[in-house]
């Protein structure tokens, strides 16, 4: 079963556009990117999830339930971490977690003091008196803290030091292991690169592209550079080679096709070095972007 | 349970303050009366001397300063304008709180539904309006019984004053949050509840000075015109039971309104 369906889920606030036409499964246990420039909504199709804003037409299921019809059932198992995170800013932070926790069925008080552990979080410090990056460690753990099965992260690093994002990495992969699903949505392509298994494109509120990382990366484009003098650029004209540039004795550019077909106009041509590599999940989207 | 009590502790200081200084307002104004009441012919004489519009805009025509009941009828109108400012304001603020601090994608992904939501925050505010209702009823009680001295007062008309407040708070309460509903946002509360309770204050004073009675027939000042209930020891029941509409179409259509809401995001 899969534990997200969504199906021709669009929105439309007034008149401006929120998505269009959005349908795609996430399985249960998977780490699911959700890439796109700012503005492309992803935080709505979050949102619309979450019953937070309700669509203009189409559906969203989560764990098979109508995510509007059965809310309140179906977030007894969800955490969420927003992008920007706001609390009641008088409240302790204990007392915003514990407040948290009474709505779950489960008790959560030793998860609490585990994850706050973690995270290196003060627990007897007031809301207001937090400064950004401990508000969204409040987030991470306020977020996980009924130990959900499913778990929407909406940009969740920005904020954090290297370090913590590491830890909230870790934390993340521990999860998935436990049998958590990962919706994780980001206009930073390293993190979801490293992170999850498949990915979708979204752009302009329609998903362009839904792609398995693993052989997006491999399958598909090479990143080449080749250094010499006395180099023909025209030989390098072929079908499949994109982003050519030229500098001085260098020359850059992208490849997908038939590895045999560039290795061989590569070994006619006389240069002092070659680098093969793959490109980056970023270099890969760009054409996504444009 | 656990949003009532969380609701409640964000109130109850604001509860508090509204509380006690209504209760001193009417302490500091009864303990006037003695030294008024033994010149009330004189100060009779005056008010009679005063602008017939003027008196009707302060609620003080044909009120008798002479009797503890009549000087208590002008304090009250000045207790219901405070009460009216304090229940609009829980009114608005109720929900549009939420996402004017940014906090209502905290309470709104917690398991549980919107009804309950806006059944728990709305019993929360009836509780801490509750409270300044007892208060200002005991204090009311108190003071009167202190103040009129040896001459003593009817108790009817007095009781029927103070049972007029919850329906009155209700009102500006419930309004309130029907509009903060309706509109997209609300930035500053105190602006949208004090143009509602002095609205609904002009509304009634201008129409009395005008003498159009369409205008005022909405204002729940009018509905509950001291003068008229200590005058006639009884509710004006007609006008009354337009508050008590008011109140249950403002209380379904936020029901209506509240589980339908886009919450605005953040960015």
């Amino acid at each position: 079963m899969s534990i997200i369906e969504v199906n021709h889920l669009t929105k439309y606030y007034g008149k401006a556009r929120g998505i269009v036409d959005v349908s795609f499964n996430v399985e249960e246990g998977e780490i699911y990117g959700f890439i796109g420039p700012n503005g492309a909504g992803k935080s709505t199709t979050i949102r619309l999830f979450l019953g937070l804003i309700f669509p203009t037409s189409g559906e969203a299921k989560i764990f098979g339930k109508d995510c509007i019809k059965y809310g309140p059932e179906i977030r007894q198992d969800i955490g969420y971490l927003p992008s920007e995170v706001f609390y009641y800013e008088r409240m302790k932070v204990i007392d915003l977690l514990k407040y948290s926790a009474s709505f779950y069925k489960k008790d959560c008080s030793k998860r609490l003091y585990e994850l706050a552990d973690i995270m290196e979080l003060d627990l007897n410090r007031r809301i207001d008196d937090l400064s950004y990056g401990n508000k969204k460690k409040v987030g991470i753990v306020q977020g996980l803290l009924h130990q959900p099965t499913l778990i929407f992260l909406d940009e969740p690093t920005s904020g954090l030091d290297p370090l913590m994002q590491r830890r909230f990495f870790n934390l993340i992969r521990d999860e998935n292991k436990r049998g958590a699903t990962i919706f994780f949505s980001s206009h930073i392509l390293g993190e979801v690169q490293k992170m999850c298994n498949r990915v979708a494109i979204i752009k302009e509120g329609s998903i362009v592209d839904i792609q398995d990382i693993k052989t997006l990366q491999k399958e598909n484009y090479k990143k080449i550079h080749v250094e010499g003098d006395q180099i023909d650029v025209n030989r390098f004209n072929i079908d499949g080679v994109t982003k050519l540039e030229v500098e001085n004795s260098t020359v850059n550019f992208f490849y997908k096709g038939d590895i045999n077909h560039i290795t061989k106009i590569l070994s006619e041509q006389v240069i002092s070095d070659v680098t093969i590599e793959e490109p980056t999940l970023e270099e890969i989207f760009m054409h996504y972007y444009e | 349970m656990n949003i009532y009590k969380q609701e409640l502790k964000m109130i109850i200081k604001s509860v508090i303050i509204w509380s006690i200084a209504i209760a001193i307002l009417i302490f500091v104004y009864l303990s006037l009366f003695s030294s008024f009441s033994g010149e009330a012919k004189l100060v009779n004489e005056v008010m009679a001397n005063f602008p017939e519009e003027f008196l009707i805009a302060f609620g003080m025509a044909n009120m008798d300063l002479a009797t503890i009941l009549g000087f208590f009828g002008v304090i009250f109108f000045f207790v219901q304008m405070c009460l009216s400012i304090q229940a609009a304001n829980y009114g608005f603020s109720l929900v549009s709180v939420e996402e004017r601090e940014l906090t209502a994608d905290f309470l709104l992904t917690r398991p549980v539904g919107r009804k309950k939501i806006l059944t728990s925050k709305l019993l929360a505010a009836f509780t801490g309006l509750g409270i300044t209702a007892i208060v200002v009823w005991i204090s009311s009680y108190v003071f009167v019984t202190i103040f009129s001295g040896e001459e003593g007062f009817y108790l009817k008309p007095l009781i029927l004053l103070l049972l007029s407040i919850p329906v009155f708070q209700t009102f500006f309460l419930t309004v309130g949050l029907l509009i903060s509903l309706l509109v997209k946002r609300i930035r500053s509360v105190l602006s949208f509840s004090m143009s509602l309770a002095f609205g609904m204050y002009v509304l009634n004073a201008f129409g009395g000075m005008i003498g159009d009675e369409k205008m005022e027939i909405i204002s729940p000042f009018k509905h509950f015109d001291p003068n008229y209930i200590i005058k006639n020891s009884a509710f004006d029941l007609p006008l009354v039971s337009i508050s008590v509409v008011v109140i249950f179409v403002s209380v379904i259509g936020s029901y209506v309104l509240y589980s339908k809401r886009n919450i605005p995001s953040v960015a």
